[in-house]
């Protein structure tokens, strides 16, 4: 654990008034990490990255990260104190305001680097990577790709905690007159145990200032976490249950009005007229502003601006796609992989099977929807609004106002849910908020999507076409393995990579046509991949005659941590133990975002032949958890999100456009048919993995796999519905 | 699957300088307001009173987030125009006197519901007009009595934190 993987730069510097601030990064960082910056920072002039230590002996874990809903920036100010050695109690978390200093562009250059590629895998849905340049990556403050407490939390919060300790401990050192290996770190205390003399960090913080930061300071191992391993509560949980907690949605300011919007239907479509008149004359609507693609309506309160935009009849182009319908987009999906020629021919002696497989378009549907204010006055703008990313969001305000990043402010708010919505690439919503300010110069504009738009104007989670074949060889093993399908070269192929032993495989990705924009969303390319995967190897084991639970077993017998997660899971879930009549249980796993994760989904049909799934157990491998109890949200969390998309959702396409428009026709679990979900985690002692993302991958297939079990009915396309459902009355 | 439009069939006729003063009581407090009596509660409740923690999540009364309690009974007020409380009382979020909201609120730090929080304002109103006509439902009563939705699905979390919360005020009221 005390390996140090990464070459880094640590910096200190003085508080005005007296402490130390502590900046660290996972790779070389920008030569000015600890440029002060005093007009950015609201609380005065100081400070750089991570820590900050006031002689009042408060210790700031300063957060570069977003929050979501996901809850790591409590982990990540667990990590630093547990090598700080900080009373956790007085450990206070900020989260880093968006300026350049709080980058943590190293997390994406160390994937990348990892990875050997340019582009970080997760990320490239969410970029238009034709035009995307590494170099840009440093100026990002992203929250995504389950990094946050891997990548964050291991190579800079532990390395700052630590680098803290050991300066606190050499000023103390030189203030007892003792070598400094006689003394012991320990509630935001250093005691020199022999005299019984101690001081507070407080105390010792501007001196510890003054002390070179070291190069690779000691981190504790394992066996050594007090705090690391705990379940810590979330700090910003209070103001979530008593309604003052501000998301992007709520800033109110002096003299604020506010846009409704109504974007071009069809992709790529502008806005060809709009007679503004009538809307102009209605009560309280002060403005209509066209937009190259979009027509908003800006009034007093978001009602009026609403009824304004309803009374409008804009004019919007198709750009020729107005008639495309998802039958043809599924349609070129199949052409795309026609080119791509015939799997190659199995043995003569092998049992061949062979399966095609879908998944729709996803929407992300955030139950905030996408919603940002904008101020233009005097050459600045800012801005304020929920992003995952807000150096990124702050770039896209520059460009739509046609200013400097610096002379931009972006508060970053609240997201009330993202799931990849609030990616780079998608802040739409923040540049028409600044340009529809730009026109009210200098009164403040809040921009509100309907939930009518956020449905129809997301990026989506592109629909994927797969052809599957293995040959299966006297032993029910594969004996060869092929897969054609549709999707983004990198990071495609590393999902549909299977970790089972397959004998000769052979991937092929043909580039999807494009129509709908898409992006990421929770769980990226798993989301998709595991679900295809994993039901077809439960055709296998089907196929070679084996219980899918077996055959997995068999076939990972040489992958402990695989082999620890499926038994684990099975284990919880009573697999091969007697059910009431009509349930029946399947199984899936995923190996994703560094962490391994086996789902068992128990289901019935109802009497209206709709999938009813009673419980879903989960067996996590992420090497070790930090805050326990979180961890387990995220993969509760996890799993309602991907069993929404299992049973309920699809976004299709018609005359070009969008159909679904609100939560009526795009579905999602709700309490009477949430499942009731165990989690267990295995203690594996491996490097971190991620938590937000991996909850979601095998649940389709594990209710499918199922409903297989069920009823011998194999369902390849989601949302799964069962050939008895489509038949009784809707 | 039908859709609701959200859209009012009738068009209001709202000339302009034609005040009307509704009252009514917001949180324990009498109001007046002088907004379009066809105004959706929600948008006065968050522009007008300026009491944010009641969400928009859908404007067609399909996701609860902005459920609040009028005259106790929980309603979603995103579908209620201002002119049907004239007179009544409607307690948002933000109303902390209550036993039973106090009860909940204590629940749902103690099982750390909350993910990013954005329907939680709406679960908690709506679970507090549950617990107020039935004091121990059963996980059927819960399911059926609230249909909002979570997108970062806490349910599992949420069924357990009522089950607490109905103890606590159990223990409160005995």
């Amino acid at each position: 654990m005390r390996k140090w993987t990464r070459r880094a730069v640590i910096g200190a510097g003085s508080l005005l008034g007296g402490g130390l601030v502590l900046g660290v990064g996972g790779v070389v960082l920008a030569p000015n990490r600890l440029r002060i910056r005093p007009d950015d920072v609201t609380e005065g002039p100081h400070l750089t990255t991570w820590v900050r230590i006031t002689p009042d002996n408060q210790v700031v874990a300063i957060v570069p990260h977003c929050e979501m809903g996901q809850g790591a920036i409590v982990g990540l100010a667990m990590m630093l104190a547990e090598e700080l050695e900080a009373d956790f109690e007085s450990v206070r978390i900020e989260e880093a305001p968006a300026v350049d200093e709080f980058a943590n562009g190293y997390i994406l250059r160390g994937f990348a680097a990892e990875a050997g590629i340019g582009v970080p895998q997760w990320l490239t849905r969410a970029v238009d990577y034709a035009t995307f340049k590494v170099a840009a990556l440093g100026d990002m403050q992203l929250t995504g790709g389950s990094t946050s407490t891997r990548a964050t939390g291991v190579y800079g919060m532990r390395v700052a905690g630590a680098a803290a300790r050991e300066m606190l401990i050499g000023a103390a050192a030189a203030r007892f007159g003792v070598p400094g290996t006689e003394l012991s770190a320990r509630g935001s205390r250093i005691l020199h145990e022999p005299s019984g003399r101690t001081a507070s960090y407080g105390e010792l913080a501007s001196e510890a200032a003054r002390i070179r930061p070291p190069a690779r300071p000691w981190l504790k191992p394992r066996s050594e976490f007090r705090l690391v391993g705990t379940s810590q509560p979330r700090p910003d949980l209070p103001g979530k249950v008593n309604g003052s907690a501000e998301y992007g949605i709520d800033v109110a300011l002096p003299d604020m009005l506010v846009a409704a919007i109504a974007q071009a239907p069809v992709p790529g479509g502008t806005l060809d007229s709009v007679d503004a008149s009538l809307a102009e004359s209605m009560p309280g609507v002060r403005k209509v502003v066209a937009l190259e693609n979009a027509v908003a309506v800006v009034a007093d309160g978001y009602w009026q601006a609403t009824e304004a935009l309803a009374a409008l009849e804009p004019k919007f182009g198709d750009a020729g796609r107005g008639s495309v319908s998802s039958a043809d987009i599924l349609g070129e999906h199949a052409a795309a992989l026609d080119r791509l020629g015939a799997a190659p021919g199995a043995p003569a002696d092998a049992l061949n099977v062979a399966a095609e497989y879908s998944v729709p378009y996803l929407a992300h549907a955030s139950l905030e929807p996408m919603a940002a204010t904008a101020r233009v006055a005097n050459g600045r703008c800012e801005v304020w609004a929920g992003t995952q990313d807000p150096l990124n969001a702050r770039r896209v305000a520059a460009e739509a106002a046609g200013l400097e990043p610096d002379d931009v402010a972006m508060h970053n708010l609240h997201s009330g849910g993202s799931f990849g919505r609030r990616l780079p690439g998608g802040f739409d919503y923040v540049a028409q908020a600044v340009e529809i300010a730009k026109s009210l110069e200098p009164r403040p504009v809040k921009l509100i999507w309907s939930r009518e738009q956020d449905m129809q104007h997301d990026y989506y989670r592109d629909v994927v076409l797969m052809r599957m074949q293995a040959a299966l060889g006297a032993d029910g093993r594969p004996v060869s393995w092929s897969s054609r399908f549709t999707g983004m070269p990198f990071m495609d192929t590393m999902a549909a990579e299977p970790f089972y032993p397959v004998g000769e495989s052979d991937l092929q990705v043909a580039e999807p046509p494009v129509h709908l924009r898409t992006g990421s969303w929770r769980s990226v390319a798993w989301s998709q991949h595991v679900f295809f995967m994993e039901s077809f190897i439960d055709e296998l084991a089907h196929a070679a005659g084996v219980d899918p639970l077996a055959y997995r077993r068999r076939l990972l017998a040489n992958e402990p941590r695989h082999l620890a997660v499926l038994e684990r899971a099975a284990a919880m879930a009573g697999w091969g133990g007697a059910l009431p009549p009509g349930r029946a249980r399947g199984v899936a796993i995923a190996e994703c975002f560094g962490s391994i994760i086996a789902e068992v989904a128990e289901i019935s049909l109802s009497a209206s032949g709709d999938i009813r799934v009673h419980s879903v157990d989960a067996a996590v491998d992420c090497g070790y958890t930090v805050n326990p109890n979180q961890a387990r949200a995220q993969i509760e969390g996890g799993i309602v999100f991907g069993l929404s998309a299992a049973l309920y959702q699809e976004i299709t396409v018609r005359d070009g456009a969008v159909v679904q428009r609100s939560f009526p026709d795009y579905g999602m679990i709700r309490l009477a048919t949430a499942p009731r979900i165990r989690v267990d985690f295995i203690d594996s002692d491996a490097e971190l993995g991620g938590l937000g993302e991996p909850g979601v991958p095998p649940v389709a297939p594990a209710v499918a796999n199922a409903l297989f079990s069920l009823t011998g009915e194999r369902l390849r396309t989601l949302p799964l519905r069962p050939a008895a459902a489509a038949l009784s009355p809707a | 699957m039908r859709y609701h439009d959200p859209r009012p069939v009738e068009r209001r006729s709202n000339a302009p300088g034609s005040p009307a003063i509704i009252s009514l009581t917001l949180n324990g407090r009498p109001v007046e307001l002088d907004v379009a009596p066809e105004t959706p509660l929600l948008w006065v409740i968050r522009e007008q009173a300026g009491l944010t923690g009641t969400k928009f999540g859908c404007g067609i009364g399909a996701c609860g987030a902005c459920t609040v309690h009028i005259d106790g009974t929980a309603r979603r007020s995103c579908v209620v125009p201002l002119s049907a409380v004239a007179g009544r009382s409607v307690t948002t979020i933000e109303a902390t006197a209550s036993a039973t909201m106090q009860s909940i609120r204590q629940a749902w730090l103690e099982h750390q519901v909350p993910q990013c929080g954005y329907c939680q304002s709406g679960m908690i109103m709506a679970v507090a007009a549950l617990l107020e006509s039935n004091p121990r439902p059963s996980d059927e009563q819960i399911d059926s009595a609230v249909t909002n939705l979570c997108r970062c699905g806490t349910y599992e979390r949420i069924r357990r934190a009522v089950h607490s919360a109905a103890e606590r005020l159990g223990v409160t009221n005995a």
